[in-house]
């Protein structure tokens, strides 16, 4: 084995059998599926078997509440102040009462409860409510109960983006949204997770002195080298299991939902096209080019991290403690943290010059890149971007190397950014 | 036969010289000492040669060779800051310190675990370098320097933070290598160990050497003329000689410290002297490697 992949092999394992790296690895796809799917799930399968009554003084809205599976409802007939009074003595989740109205005017509706209701619950009673009046005015302008029914609708929008080549592709801007967040903010996390564990490693060597013994062996450059890929691969590694381990985890769980929201769909139509709106959301995710989102996203991952894994490295090697590196990382993360404080200005118009700059200076593209690809970015700016990345972390490497190999040896010095001038230009 | 051979070293920090100028050779199959005061610029030197640093000028030589990556891959490198990866095991970490120096991993294995044995550390291999003392710390660290069977060791104060017992066990370890035929550089600043272990030492201070030789005749060179005489009766001041101190022994016994103003022959001293005192002991005063260090450190501060 060489040296170098002695170095990257060492960098790799002991930070792979940590039980901080296996916990994490194994957290972050529930968290991801908890955060994906635990509100839909919340959504489709509100708290089961609530019972409501119904006071319908005004005998239009007879069999209209139908009670299914999830929750009861009971006519009553039977004086509302004496329903309320009675209502606390039993374990009703909720009292709708329905005054006498005038179909022109219909209004003092209203919904007595212990404690507020869920939304979903309380849009589900309005549009049943708003769905009657409006077939009972139907009705009383004169129509057949049959061409009501014919009117029955039910929408949902299709967007499709059109480009030069005449090709459709589904889309959905809302699905683009969420992707573009998620990739960006995961690469943010990823380069300035990986990146302080690439100069807390350096500092480590620095301040326990091992380093003297490692370089007498190997040559500075070597040893930073094999230190960043190897943290890289320890990133790469996490990202793998996290995509796989999610999308197992994902396909357990709708396996698991899917009866629930068939019966729900079935049931009650609210719930129905709120399922559909996130069945819509997937199929617009199929149309959005995963495959190249997942292989942008780890190209702008190595890229990014390399990037400002080599300054961080650099920082580390200046340093003899964090509290050391503190002074020279704000400089050093303002532009990444620049471009995730810029993400909403890149969403409200992803292709304008902002947006297309950001996304080609290598210190804001990994961030920006992934923001914007999901809306659809056009080659060339994307081969530019990706050309520019590379010119850019060879750039950070190069002068990492040189900071590196001065201060890594250097001790009790006060260090500040004239003298990492000067390590750099100390020539070899 | 000079494995080591350096030309014209120069050195050079913010400024401030570290080395002007340093010329020496290093014999084969010796241990050879280099010396001087904190800050003389012995671990530069040192990692210049080892080739952590680039000097400015000069060039190193190891057998007749400029020294590259390669051939310093295969030095023994003990540094004065010792360190290890704290959360690495002992054995673990041996194992890729060799690998680094070029062992596979099943030599490295077996040799750690003669060296492991040789030192008591044998339990230890599963053990994180936290969790050990400094000394079995200092002792692993040693394992990790020789482990690859250098032909050349350099080792930076190889004793500090060693208890006398184990300063002890390394001392006998370290010529034991030589006897084995490795050449051992070590610098120090503390001159005791060195008169019992070098056989060539060179004097560094404030960036310059001052000396350079083997131990016998730096001492030949630098002995004064002085003499240590144990007598009774009265030493009567003469013109051929001055007495330099006199202490009281036990009885009549007083020993002196005398210095001859020429060059004599011993035997004409003793003759000298029997003519006025009872003479007991007569010996020549060599001067330790600490006396000329301190003489030679002074003069070059005037």
């Amino acid at each position: 084995m060489s040296k170098i992949s002695l170095i990257i092999a060492r960098e790799y394992l002991t930070r792979v059998q940590k039980k901080s790296f296996i916990i994490a690895t194994l957290l972050g796809p529930i968290l991801m599926g908890a955060i994906m799917f635990l509100p839909t799930y919340f959504a489709l399968n509100t708290k089961g078997n609530q019972s409501f009554q119904v006071i319908d003084e005004s005998g239009l809205m007879e069999g209209v509440f139908v009670s299914d599976k999830e929750i009861n409802f009971e006519y009553i007939s039977i004086d509302i102040q004496e329903a309320k009074s009675d209502f606390l003595k039993t374990d009703i989740d909720g009292l709708i009462y329905i005054p006498d109205f005038e179909l022109s005017d219909p209004k003092g509706f209203t919904l007595y409860g212990a404690s507020n209701q869920s939304m979903s619950i309380l849009m589900s009673i309005e549009k049943t409510l708003e769905l009657r009046i409006e077939s009972l005015r139907l009705l009383a302008s004169g129509l057949d109960q049959e061409v009501i029914d014919s009117f029955d609708a039910n929408i949902n929008l299709n967007t499709i983006n059109l480009n030069n080549t005449g090709e459709e592709k589904e889309s959905s801007s809302g699905a683009a949204t969420i992707i573009g967040y998620l990739a960006s903010f995961m690469i943010y996390m990823f380069v300035f997770f990986y990146g302080a564990m690439c100069m807390r490693g350096v500092i480590e060597e620095k301040s326990s002195r091992i380093v003297e013994i490692v370089l007498s062996s190997v040559k500075p450059f070597e040893l930073m080298m094999g230190k960043v890929i190897g943290i890289a691969m320890v990133g790469l590694t996490q990202f793998v299991l996290w995509v796989v381990l999610t999308v197992g985890i994902s396909t357990l769980i709708s396996v698991f939902m899917s009866p629930v929201t068939l019966e729900m769909g079935i049931a009650n139509t609210e719930i129905s096209s709120k399922s559909d709106m996130i069945s819509t959301t997937f199929n617009a995710l199929k149309g959005i080019n995963m495959t190249l989102i997942l292989s942008a996203f780890l190209f702008y991952f190595i890229g990014g991290y390399l990037l400002y894994g080599a300054l961080f490295a650099a920082i580390g090697s200046a340093s003899e403690s964090d509290a050391d590196a503190q002074q020279f990382m704000f400089p050093v993360t303002a532009p990444l943290i620049v471009s995730i404080i810029s993400l909403s200005l890149v969403l409200q118009d992803p292709h304008g010059s902002v947006s297309f700059w950001m996304s080609i200076l290598p210190f804001t593209s990994p961030v920006i890149m992934m923001m914007r690809i999901p809306f659809g970015v056009a080659i060339w700016e994307l081969i530019l971007s990706i050309f520019m990345l590379i010119l850019g972390f060879l750039f950070t490497l190069w002068t990492a190397g040189r900071i590196y190999r001065v201060g890594i040896l250097m001790h009790g010095a006060k260090v500040n950014w004239k003298i990492l001038v000067k390590w750099f230009m100390t020539k070899d | 036969m000079d494995l080591i051979k350096i030309n014209h070293i120069s050195k050079a920090f913010d400024g401030h010289q570290a080395l002007s100028n340093i010329s020496l050779t290093i014999p084969d199959k010796s241990i050879f000492g280099l010396l001087g005061p904190n800050g003389a610029g012995k671990t530069t030197l040192i990692r210049i040669i080892t080739k952590i640093i680039q000097q400015d000028q000069g060039k190193v030589f190891l057998n007749e060779q400029e020294i590259t990556y390669d051939l310093v891959r295969r030095i023994g490198y003990l540094p004065e800051e010792r360190g290890l990866y704290k959360k690495m095991k002992v054995g673990e970490q041996l194992i890729y310190l060799s690998q680094l120096k070029g062992l596979s991993r099943d030599v490295a294995k077996k040799r750690i675990n003669n060296w492991l044995e040789k030192l008591d550390l044998k339990s230890w291999w599963n053990k994180n370098i936290e969790d050990l003392s400094k000394g079995m710390a200092q002792k692993v660290q040693f394992i990790a320097t020789v482990v690859h069977e250098p032909s050349l060791l350099i080792l930076d104060e190889p004793f500090s933070g060693f208890d006398p017992v184990n300063a002890d066990l390394i001392k006998n370890e370290i010529l034991e290598l030589r006897d084995k035929g490795a050449t051992i550089i070590f610098s120090t600043h503390r001159m005791e160990s060195v008169e019992e272990l070098c056989e060539n030492i060179a004097l560094i201070n404030q960036s310059k050497k001052i000396l350079d030789g083997s131990v016998k005749q730096i001492k030949e060179e630098n002995k004064q003329g002085q003499y240590i005489i144990d007598y009774a009766g009265s030493l009567s001041t003469r013109e051929s000689f001055d007495v330099l101190s006199i202490i009281d022994l036990e009885g009549d016994l007083k020993r002196a410290n005398i210095k001859f103003k020429q060059v004599s022959k011993p035997n004409d001293l003793i003759a000298q002297l029997t003519s006025s005192v009872q003479l007991f002991a007569f010996s020549e005063k060599i001067p330790t490697i600490n006396e000329i260090f301190i003489a030679k450190v002074s003069l070059s501060h005037e």
